[in-house]
């Protein structure tokens, strides 16, 4: 042992430049997420997003219920719980307070896509100058893999044994696209962290989300297309594949609304 | 400088709260609380403070939630249907021991009911009204003024306790126009150590209700029992008129307390020896002073805009004792003084509370 410590320091010492390391606004807790699940991939962007804009200390982070209901735990900096589908609620309450700190929902798709629609959408009309990651996975995983307002049609699930029937269970709510339409929306991106490539677009969208709000451009959005391997029954390296094959093609990537000022100031 | 002005209670409400420095306001329209939403949407953004009409009373209860856990102090208000929509907000601000203020200008009901004065909400306001093993603080005016002042007080108390506060009226209270002096309140601003402002040069603050391990979460809930506890012990608020030599004790709050203030009088007009309490929080129920009532009246007589809720608690606080009746209107009708007058002379109260 004493000898390997050894050579792995004798090999440090010409390789000063450290090129990963946890982000500073990530928390060393042990996440509680299965195998294969993307949420600490997000996490992590979000972290290095917080790092490199140097906000650790101003920032304000808002969890939902669901499977990242213990986000606060992952993070080191402030943050509140929000009752199911309530975090835009919550984070307007919060910025209304304080408008130069950095406030951000975390929702999944049960959350925000069918408990909190209501929330979510006015919180986008009123223009609120927060920024929401929006992570679509197509399933409630928390509560064991049931049907999400984001399940596509013919996926099973725990309550759409035969698949989704979208005679019986309508039709998926595309979040990114309804949000565009709302004026008081500035920047709306979807993102997937399905392969290297794509997670470094999801981290450029999310750093473009808190730009916008350092900017007090209006509301912000960022939807990341997740995997949830034991919610969909498929091995991790399958999920992923999964997003590319069947997620994508539905839920289309790319920039649903930048306004102008975004595009000048963010650039 | 104290100045008397003539006010509809809906605005006393506003102005209590104003006063109290309250900084921010959630509501969503609802009659008859409406004028406090119109008076807040004039007055919080005139002061260069913080007013969102939200898109529903869930909503508003929850930027209270967020504006609170950013140490501000807030406020809501609602009416009936709107503060059952508000009950899961309520629950998660008591396990968070976030402070606010929640208006309850109570209407009729059940259901979508009436927009009459009524006092059915009372086991929903003092019972926990949300899921969970939590209390409000609750405060019941029978005036403007009095609107005015418990307002201005529920904002203390509910920084004091870090918990949420009802103002519970109704819509007499709500509506009725009154003189009332506008007091110089001097908030008691506490400190908010926990509260979510960036986590600059200290740990991080987390606000959050849930305890998933119980043996964790039982520790939590008796931490705020024994806020409660010290709730009882510290902040019972009542009023007495005539109960040192009365018979028939008649307990009344907010609006069929003014009925019975009058009912009282013609009734002492006829020589019947009748006192009226008044409970003003009703949670902490006055139990104690009611127990003591118990020792020298005869009986009880409580009258109610509602099927009978608050008797409850004058029965479990007289403990057997006397006899505990109800005099009662439902569906927002209105009790009359001669209707407890009545109910006085069949119980008794002609032959001094014998019966």
């Amino acid at each position: 042992m004493k000898v390997e410590r050894t050579e792995i320091e004798s090999r440090q010492s010409w390789r000063e430049e450290i090129v990963y390391q946890r982000p500073k606004a990530l928390s060393t807790t042990r996440t509680h997420y299965c195998p294969g699940c993307t949420h600490g991939i997000i996490h992590r962007l979000i972290a290095e997003v917080i790092d490199e804009l140097g906000i650790m200390e101003q920032t304000i982070g808002v969890f939902p219920v669901g499977c990242a209901v213990f986000g606060y735990d992952y993070f080191n900096f402030d943050a509140s719980e929000a009752a199911h589908g309530r975090a835009p609620a919550v984070a307007t309450g919060i910025k209304r307070i304080y408008p130069d700190k950095m406030v951000f929902t975390y929702q999944g798709d049960g959350d925000l896509a069918a408990i909190g629609t209501t929330e979510i959408v006015h919180a986008a009309a009123r223009g609120e100058n927060i920024t929401t990651i929006f992570v679509n996975n197509a399933i409630y995983g928390m509560t064991g893999g049931q049907m999400a307002p984001t399940t596509l049609p013919g996926q099973r699930t725990t309550s759409t044994w035969q698949g989704r029937d979208v005679a019986i269970a309508g039709h998926p709510v595309k979040v990114s696209e309804m949000l565009a339409t709302q004026d008081g929306a500035v920047y709306i991106a979807r993102t997937a962290v399905n392969s290297p490539a794509n997670v470094n677009r999801a981290k450029g969208a999310i750093k473009k989300a808190f730009k916008v709000q350092q900017a007090k451009l209006g509301f912000a959005l960022v939807e990341v297309l997740s995997a949830c391997p034991v919610g969909w029954g498929l091995a991790p390296k399958e999920a992923l594949v999964w997003i590319t094959e069947h997620m994508i093609p539905s839920y289309p990537l790319g920039e649903f609304k930048a306004t102008d000022e975004v595009k000048a100031i963010v650039g | 400088m104290e100045s008397k002005v003539l006010m509809k209670g809906n605005e006393a409400i506003g102005e209590g709260a104003i006063r109290a420095g309250c900084q921010a306001y959630f509501g969503y329209p609802i009659t008859p609380q409406t004028e406090l939403l119109e008076y807040m949407s004039h007055w919080m953004i005139e002061l260069g403070r913080v007013f969102v009409q939200a898109e529903s009373e869930i909503a508003a209860i929850n930027m209270c939630y967020g504006a609170a856990a950013a140490g501000a102090r807030v406020m809501t208000s609602s009416s009936s249907p709107g503060i059952s929509l508000k009950q899961e907000g309520i629950s998660y601000m008591a396990g968070a021991e976030l402070p606010c203020v929640i208006v309850n200008v109570v209407r009729g009901g059940p259901g979508l009911g009436n927009i009459a004065p009524a006092q059915g909400d009372y086991f929903q306001a003092t019972k926990g009204g949300g899921h969970g093993d939590y209390r409000l603080l609750v405060l019941a005016p029978a005036s403007v003024q009095e609107a005015m002042d418990l307002t201005s007080l529920a904002f203390d108390l509910a920084d004091k306790y870090r918990n949420p506060v009802m103002l519970l009226a109704d819509g007499l209270i709500g509506q009725v126009m009154e003189p009332v002096h506008l007091h110089d309140w001097t908030p008691q601003f506490v400190a908010k150590p926990w509260a979510l402002t960036g986590a600059a040069g200290r740990e991080k603050n987390v606000i959050k209700s849930i305890y998933l391990q119980p043996e964790k979460m039982e520790p939590h809930v008796q931490h705020l029992q024994r806020k409660y506890a010290q709730m009882r012990s510290d902040e019972v608020r009542y009023a007495e008129m005539m109960v040192a030599d009365a018979d028939i004790v008649l307990v009344a709050y907010g609006t069929a307390s003014r009925v019975c203030q009058t009912a009282l009088k013609l009734a002492r007009s006829e020589g019947l020896r009748v006192g009226l309490f008044r409970p003003i929080s009703l949670f902490p129920f006055p139990i104690q002073q009611i127990s003591d009532l118990a020792k020298s009246a005869k009986m009880f007589l409580v009258a109610e805009l509602s099927s009978g809720q608050m008797v409850e608690d004058v029965r479990l606080a007289a403990a057997g004792k006397v006899p505990v009746h109800l005099v009662s209107r439902l569906g927002g009708m209105q009790l009359t003084p001669e209707e407890v007058l009545v109910a006085i002379k069949e119980l008794g109260g002609n032959e001094g509370g014998a019966n």
